[in-house]
């Protein structure tokens, strides 16, 4: 099997560029919570966690552990200066209420109208949703981070679902191995192209058209 | 007689749970797991419960206990699944269809249980049209988006977590532990706090993050 593209820490990298200066994100389990370490030091951003803190932090260093200072994640972690710790209640009226400027997911099907697939696979263990439906549904932005293509080989961007959905048009963009695409209704936009993967590559691993901007990035 | 709120232990606390009972049970994460209050429950063991927990199993918390002790009815959770390989408890009573599951999106399950404790009945969310949990339920178009009905939810008995309480029954949260702690409070019959610290004097008031008035019994326990 040959080397993909970029890797999930790169994916993460690419993830971290969009996000400036003054915006309150949320970063979902799996590889968006190492968006954060992406971020320039100097990034003056807030992340959301869903239990309600506001201005996470760095992971807490061995000595400095508290357990009652975790995020959605179970992780033990630090706050940043100028953080905030509300209640669940608080915490999703801030969500649902379209006050968190990105959300940064992972899923398992997106499709060119944004529909997002990312909590339960019929037949398989029952998960639970989480705050992923409130995030899908209520942030203003959703950027999903994931594998271009299942382990099976299968398109994760599709033209129309398969999985049962999480929310219907929420999605924006999402970056993948081969590159950033954005959801276009009828078809996807690839924005960026990663360095060394062809136009065919990405049509052939896509399950709807994708129209091409002339964007070819390094890795990173 | 003046208000006094402490009881002299969790088992004292919980003398009076019976068969049947819908149980809030807060906490997230680690933070504010009322385990000691958890514990007392499995010791006094009640039949027949409704737990409304948004883990069904978490690795520090002790709800997975009252499952395994068969006294588990039905769960209201936002998350079901264990973090081992295997099949939690719950998940093995569940697929055996010994235990009834509600999975309820996290943000419509604090909704449901605020709107429980504010006089609320049902409300309108955006949250999970178009989607399997929508079935059955009404929608409603405000503007331009489509809103799915959700109904309130109310319990007999809330077991909190928080680091400190007065005699008063206010309590004060250390950084995560607040979580579900203030709604599931408000929106029971009955609240039992576990607490660190229980402070001889009233606390100040820009201290408490929970007002008393919706606590009814604080317990000190081993911090």
């Amino acid at each position: 099997m040959s080397v993909p593209p970029l890797n999930r820490l790169q994916i993460a990298w690419r993830a971290a560029q969009d996000i400036t200066d003054g915006m309150l994100v949320n970063l979902g389990l799996g590889i968006p919570v190492s968006v954060a370490d992406y971020l320039r030091p100097e990034a003056d951003v807030f992340i959301q966690s869903e239990n309600g803190v506001i201005g996470v932090g760095a992971l807490a260093p061995p000595g400095r552990v508290d357990t009652d200072l975790v995020d959605a994640g179970s992780r033990r972690i630090t706050i940043r200066s100028g953080a905030s710790i509300v209640d669940s209640s608080w915490s999703f009226a801030m969500i649902r209420g379209g006050h968190i400027d990105v959300a940064i997911l992972g899923a398992m099907q997106v499709s060119a109208r944004g529909d997002l697939a990312n909590w339960t696979v019929p037949g398989k263990l029952i998960t639970g949703m989480g705050g992923a439906m409130d995030l899908a549904a209520g942030a203003r932005r959703v950027v999903v981070l994931m594998s271009h293509v299942s382990k099976e080989g299968n398109p994760k961007l599709v033209s129309q679902l398969t999985l049962p959905a999480t929310a219907l048009g929420c999605a924006n963009r999402i970056i993948t191995e081969l590159g950033v695409f954005d959801t276009a209704g009828d078809c996807f936009i690839c924005v960026v192209r990663a360095e060394s993967v062809s136009q065919v590559a990405i049509e052939r691993s896509t399950g709807a058209r994708v129209l091409f901007t002339t964007v070819t990035a390094g890795r990173g | 007689m003046p208000i006094d709120k402490r009881a002299a232990n969790a088992a004292e606390a919980l003398a009076d749970v019976s068969d049947g009972a819908t149980i809030f049970i807060s906490g997230f994460g680690g933070a504010g797991f009322p385990n000691f209050l958890i514990r007392a429950l499995r010791d006094r063991a009640p039949k027949d419960l409704t737990l409304i927990v948004n883990s069904a199993t978490h690795r520090y918390s002790y709800t997975h206990e009252l499952i395994e002790a068969g006294l588990v009815r039905k769960v209201v959770c936002t998350a079901a699944r264990g973090h081992s390989k295997e099949p939690s408890a719950f998940e093995r009573l569940w697929m055996d269809g010994k235990i009834e599951l509600e999975c309820v999106p996290q943000g419509t399950f604090t909704e449901r249980i605020r709107a429980g404790g504010a006089g609320i009945p049902a409300f309108y969310t955006p949250v999970g049209f178009g989607t399997e949990l929508a079935a059955g339920k009404e929608v409603r178009r405000f503007q331009d988006r489509d809103f799915v009905l959700e109904h309130a939810m109310r319990g007999d008995l809330a077991l909190v977590g928080a680091d400190t309480a007065d005699r008063y029954g206010n309590l004060s949260f250390r950084y995560a532990q607040m979580n579900f702690g203030p709604v599931m409070a408000a929106a029971a019959n009955v609240t039992v706090a576990e607490v660190r610290a229980v402070l001889d004097e009233p606390m100040p008031h820009e201290r408490v993050q929970l007002p008393g008035v919706y606590v009814d019994r604080v317990v000190k326990v081993a911090p």
